[in-house]
């Protein structure tokens, strides 16, 4: 099962078509490519597409810095959705976990319901101001999840970004009657985490895969001292460096959609492969934005150059949905549980 | 300075593949690995040996290749009429990844077993594959590495030794350096002059000899390392008459064979495995100190060693895959074995930092010794089988800087 280059070249047409360096906000041309495409519904039973196929989509919509909601729509409103048994509503969608055990960097809020009547604020909420609905599930007990859909039109939004200018809105319900209500299965919410992460994952190996290739692009056509700046070795050795650091991030984010697609996300393997995928792409986004603008030099600091739109999203991403440091020490955790003689077994996996 | 989206679409769309394409491990391969995992237990539970860091540099001990022999797991991937086992680069990669996170003395072997054997399959003659591949599959017979000399270190292209023609074969003269285990193995490949130097086709009249090292003429003296370990050893031909029999390959073809070759030498998991006993006796000594004597940064800490393995085994993986398939993927085995080797130094580091136990290189086994070994073998991790700079080169070379 090979990587599905088909899917490949239709996402980076549609990006590459839409693409924009001046705009902010959704991209709806680009939203609307992707619906018409059934990349917004991707993984949906009846598209059928695996959490591989998703996992090529998000690279390339990271490599272009798209500003589409494809991995809230679908693999994280929509799942849950789904998993709740109601219907998933049409249009952009955001999803967001309530309770303790969300991660740092993903968005969260309160809710209370007094009859059907639901109050309260959902903060830093993807796209929030230009979602069709939010999909929230409250951490629960072990007989499910309650899940609310609720009509993004009757919040009233705050506007609010995170540092690559995505808009991450707090949306404030005054008892606003969903549009469904239902049950998902206990460990949900948990799932919902590890979805986001694995999303981050891919989305942050694109990124930093668009700014390598602007990077290795650049130094051949700058000239200093008479030649190609790429002709420097020690300009060679940077971004050899990046190289390795972009096909780490494409390594692991692409082996954790893998064994989430093999394992399941309810499987121990998948909770480690998903929690080492974020935090080597977290910090494989570090290497690369530094490499990236100290190669560009100046003009890759302004707001004339488009490297911004990615290593903005390299800053960004690497601290959503958890950052390195709340996966590392998950991983930390398994590893010491784990014990020396387990540790190679935690690492090896299956089979 | 205008990025138009076209010029975007090139640079995005022209950036070469760095890693292949994942590889999962067939289901089967874990009745393997377990008997493999449980092979390595009673080996320890015997006292056989204790686990080392850096192992295929240093645990030479032909007693265990022999026993490794004797359950199939050397010469795995030579064919069964050569006296190996016909099996796959894959279940080959899963026996050589746990003997190495166990610290097993897998040196004697290593070089025969890794890339001498699949080098005769390519280039060897019948009768060179099959006076040597039965040797190296029952554990026998062991190979060293001859490319560096004195004066041709990462310029490999420069060597200066040489073979003039005689009446049934060639006559060698010249030097060899840094072959480790020279002073016990029996035989090795030489890369050297066939045709004098042209500046204009730096890698032509380059030839390889598979050289026996009994033969009279060749005189081994130990290198120490900096520790005093006797691993290396300086290789002399005077006058070394090699009969035309044991020409490797194609005369003049050395250079495209010794880069066949590395490509199998620099992806392979002892690239970012040589710490990993180190890894696994830091864990040990961490919980030993009890639950809540682990703090967050340390867990972090060790979260991110943790997820760098993960994530280094992937790419090895891949490239082993490719391997398998029959691809030559030189950009990504140079990639894996910059950051594997780089990582091996980072598990040094940590180990350091994270519980105060000084390295004690007298001591018989634990952390103490694994520390101390992984600090005085430290800079050779990012030397052999190409620095990281060279490696670096060929990286930047591959997406089209050079």
């Amino acid at each position: 099962m090979g990587r599905n280059t088909e899917l490949a070249e239709l996402a980076e047409s549609i990006f590459g078509d839409t693409y924009d360096r001046d705009a902010t906000g959704l991209d709806r041309a680009a939203w609307k490519a992707c619906e018409e495409s059934g990349l917004t519904a991707l993984t949906a039973p009846d598209t059928g597409g695996t959490l591989d196929d998703a996992g090529v989509l998000l690279e390339a919509a990271g490599a272009w810095a798209a500003r589409v909601p494809l991995a809230e729509t679908d693999l994280l409103a929509g799942w849950l959705a789904r998993a709740a048994g109601v219907e998933v509503p049409a249009g952009p969608l955001a999803a967001v976990a309530l309770g303790p055990g969300v991660a740092a960097g993903s968005p969260g809020g309160t809710l209370t319901t007094a009859g059907t009547a639901v109050s309260g604020t959902l903060t830093r909420v993807p796209w929030g101001r230009s979602l069709a609905a939010v999909v929230v599930v409250e951490e629960g007990g072990p007989d499910g999840e309650r899940v609310l859909v609720l009509d993004a039109a009757t919040a009233t939004v705050t506007e609010a970004a995170n540092v690559a200018e995505e808009p991450r809105d707090d949306l404030t319900f005054a008892g606003a009657t969903p549009l469904a209500t239902g049950t998902a299965p206990a460990g949900a919410a948990a799932e919902l985490g590890l979805r986001a992460a694995l999303a981050r994952s891919l989305l942050l190996a694109g990124a930093a895969r668009g700014a390598l290739a602007r990077s290795i692009g650049y130094a051949g056509e700058r000239v200093q001292f008479g030649r190609p700046i790429g002709k420097f070795q020690a300009v060679q050795q940077m971004l050899a460096e990046a190289g390795s650091e972009v096909a780490a991030a494409a390594a692991a984010s692409a082996a954790a959609a893998r064994t989430a697609q093999g394992a399941g996300f309810a499987a121990a393997e998948t909770a480690f492969a998903v929690a080492a995928a974020k935090a080597r792409c977290g910090e494989a986004a570090t290497a690369v934005a530094r490499i990236a603008h100290q190669v560009h030099g100046a003009i890759g600091f302004t707001r004339e150059h488009d490297l911004r739109l990615v290593t903005t999203r390299l800053w960004a991403w690497r601290d959503e949905d958890g950052n390195d440091a709340h996966w590392n020490d998950r991983v930390g955790a398994a590893a010491l549980d784990a014990g020396p003689d387990g540790l190679w077994p935690l690492v090896t996996g299956r089979p | 300075m205008m990025t138009t989206v076209a010029g975007a679409s090139t640079t995005l769309t022209g950036l070469p593949e760095l890693v292949p394409e994942p590889v999962e491990l067939p289901g089967h391969l874990a009745a393997l690995r377990a008997e493999v995992r449980a092979f390595l237990d009673a080996e320890r539970a015997s006292g056989a040996w204790t686990p080392r860091a850096d192992v295929w540099l240093s645990g030479w001990d032909e007693g265990f290749s022999r026993r490794l022999a004797e359950r199939g797991w050397l010469g795995m991937t030579i064919p069964v009429e050569y006296g190996g086992h016909g099996r796959g680069a894959l279940e080959r990669y899963v026996v050589t990844e746990e003997l190495l996170a166990a610290g097993a003395p897998v040196a004697a072997h290593w070089v025969a077993d890794r890339q001498i054997g699949p080098s005769l399959l390519r280039h060897g003659t019948e009768e060179q594959r099959r006076a040597f591949l039965p040797g190296i599959a029952r554990g026998e017979v062991y190979f060293g590495i001859g490319m560096s000399e004195p004066d041709s270190g990462s310029d490999l292209a420069s060597v200066r030794t040489r073979a003039e023609r005689v009446d049934g074969g060639w006559e060698l003269s010249g030097t060899k350096v840094w072959t480790s285990g020279a002073h016990h193995a029996h035989a090795f490949f030489a890369l050297v002059r066939t045709a004098p130097k042209d500046d204009a086709h730096r890698h032509a009249g380059l030839s390889q000899f598979l050289v026996e090292l009994d033969r009279p003429g060749v005189e081994i003296r130990p290198i120490p390392l900096l520790t005093g370990a006797h691993h290396f050893n300086e290789v002399r031909f005077d006058r070394v008459f090699i009969p035309d029999e044991r020409v490797f390959g194609e005369l003049g073809n050395g250079w495209a064979q010794v880069t066949g070759e590395l490509a199998f030498e620099r992806s392979g998991p002892e690239r970012f495995l040589s710490t990993y006993p180190l890894l696994a006796a830091l864990v040990g000594e961490l919980r030993a100190t009890g639950s809540g004597g682990v703090d967050a940064g340390t867990r972090r800490r060790i979260g991110s060693l943790v997820s760098r393995v993960w994530t280094l085994r992937t790419m090895s993986l891949a490239v082993a895959g490719a391997l398998e398939s029959g691809q030559a993927p030189e950009l990504a085995a140079a990639l894996v074995k910059d950051l594997g080797t780089r990582y091996e130094n980072e598990i040094v580091d940590a180990a350091r930092l994270l519980v105060e136990i000084p390295p004690d290189p007298g001591a018989e086994g634990g952390f103490a010794r694994l520390l101390a070994d992984a600090v005085l073998h430290a800079p050779g991790f990012t030397l052999r089988g190409g620095t990281n700079e060279v490696l670096r080169g060929i990286v930047a070379r591959g997406m089209g800087l050079r």
